[in-house]
């Protein structure tokens, strides 16, 4: 909770800050959650990133780019460490024995019941997607860290990959034409195959976009209502409300701890549950 | 409550200067550059040998329980062996002692016949020894007596004695048998 005290006194420093300058602008919310070329670490100054163009793309290290690589390598540190302790024994103890629990969860209670036969191979995949969006999440929650997972890009690409996944495997299974064949129920009146056709090729995009948009709300909801909860304080102009404020900001905060899981959960879940739909369309 | 909540942001953000809806490609691509090395290197070194170290222990765990079940069934086995054969030697050792001590009586009633023979032909022996020592002392006092008689006899005719004394003499020579 020591974290989310910081947290909370940075942004309420901030927004001092921000409304100081203009007291009218909202925009002081959507810099916290937004992307940008900086990263702040007030009071400490701010770290300007480099701009990047390949092939005409801008490819700039953005301050999300940047906690991605942070996430990312945190996670190499945190599961390579685990993995190492299980080279002399068995039974491994500390950090493995966590990890063990997460991995194991994932395996028996996402991955095995949702792909069945052959979840073997998908394992890897889904255990890399649980931990990189759980951390991300969960880094959301750190003071001057930024919610990777509440940028749109971000969760956009992770929906593509588990769509290229799902798409994959289910053309490894059937072939690209049985596949494409097997998305229309067999035994369906000759006229209504076009429409069933279309829906189900629509029905096979929506399902990133839910996952991409769901993940995306839910983590930018949170910190919105947070630092709402606390501008509340400086729309009243009266430290009556802080309390209150600062009640439920705290709530928010681990109700966001929650929610965080969750959404890694489902996130996963789903794709799981996407994959097993392709590899057995027997209807 | 969350739908309106992401309109009422979409709306704050269009007063602001960026978007939260505007996708970046720059994030696209350095989303999925490090989500593919991120899933290749953790894949080689962390998920594949956890994956592996747990299915080794779940076999592991696996095996020793049915070891374990095994050993549990033949430990039964020898347990109901075991009891078997002390109920047989139980038995056996019942028959034993049965016949040993059906031996012991018989040998018993033997030996305690034989002594009682034997007894008796000791005692047979032995008053048949009496009588022939009885026998024996008897003929020599017999011919004791008649020596004595004879002695007596000659004195008597030697002294030539009167009645009187012939008497006396008599008299104190049965005194003289007696005390013998």
């Amino acid at each position: 909770m020591f974290a989310t005290e910081i947290s909370k006194s940075i942004a309420i420093a901030d927004t001092v800050k921000k409304t100081a300058e203009n007291n009218s602008d909202p925009s002081w919310i959507m810099h916290h959650v937004l992307d940008g070329n900086s990263i702040n670490f007030e009071p400490f100054g701010t770290l300007y990133l480099p701009h990047l163009q390949l092939f005409g793309i801008d490819i700039s290290i953005t301050k999300h780019v940047f906690f991605i690589w942070v996430v990312a390598l945190l996670l190499i540190l945190i599961s390579i460490s685990a993995a190492r302790k299980y080279k002399n024994t068995l039974v491994p103890k500390g950090i493995a024995n966590f990890l063990e629990i997460i991995i194991v969860f994932v395996r028996d209670e996402i991955v095995k019941p949702a792909i069945g036969k052959g979840f073997e191979s998908y394992l890897p995949y889904m255990l890399t997607l649980f931990f990189f969006i759980l951390l991300s999440n969960l880094f959301g929650l750190v003071p001057y860290a930024a919610t990777i997972t509440g940028n749109i890009a971000v969760t956009a690409s992770l929906a593509i990959i588990s769509f290229i996944v799902t798409q994959y495997s289910g053309m490894k299974t059937y072939g690209v034409l049985k596949y494409f064949k097997n998305l229309v129920p067999s035994g369906m009146p000759v006229l209504i195959i076009p429409v069933m056709a279309l829906i189900e090729l629509i029905g096979l995009f929506t399902k990133p976009f839910a996952l991409c948009v769901r993940l995306f709300a839910n983590m930018v909801a949170g910190h919105i209502v947070i630092f709402s909860l606390l501008g509340l304080i400086f729309i009243m102009h009266t430290y009556v409300v802080a309390p209150v404020s600062v009640g439920f900001a705290l709530f928010i905060e681990l109700l966001e701890l929650l929610v965080a899981l969750i959404q890694a959960y489902v996130f996963t879940m789903l794709t799981a549950l996407f994959i097993g739909m392709a590899k057995h369309m027997e209807h | 409550m969350i739908f309106g909540l992401y309109l009422s942001v979409l709306a704050l953000a269009s007063e602001g200067g960026g978007s939260l809806i505007d996708v970046n490609p720059g994030v696209v691509f350095w989303t999925f550059v490090t989500f593919i090395v991120l899933l290749l290197i953790l894949k080689k070194f962390a998920w594949k040998p956890i994956l592996t170290a747990l299915d080794q222990r779940e076999t592991a765990i696996k095996e020793s329980l049915e070891k374990a079940e095994i050993a549990k069934q033949e430990a039964q086995k020898v347990l109901d062996q075991n009891q078997v054969n002390l109920a047989k030697a139980e038995e056996e050792s019942k028959n034993i002692i049965n016949q040993s001590r059906v031996y012991a009586d018989k040998l018993k009633d033997q030996i305690v016949q034989e002594g009682k023979e034997q007894a008796k032909k000791i005692i047979d022996e032995a008053a048949a020894e009496i009588d022939r020592k009885k026998e024996a002392a008897f003929n020599e006092l017999k011919s004791q007596i008649a020596e004595i008689a004879v002695n007596a006899a000659e004195k008597i005719l030697r002294d030539n004695l009167d009645k009187e004394a012939q008497k006396k003499i008599v008299n104190k020579y049965i005194g003289e048998i007696t005390k013998n």
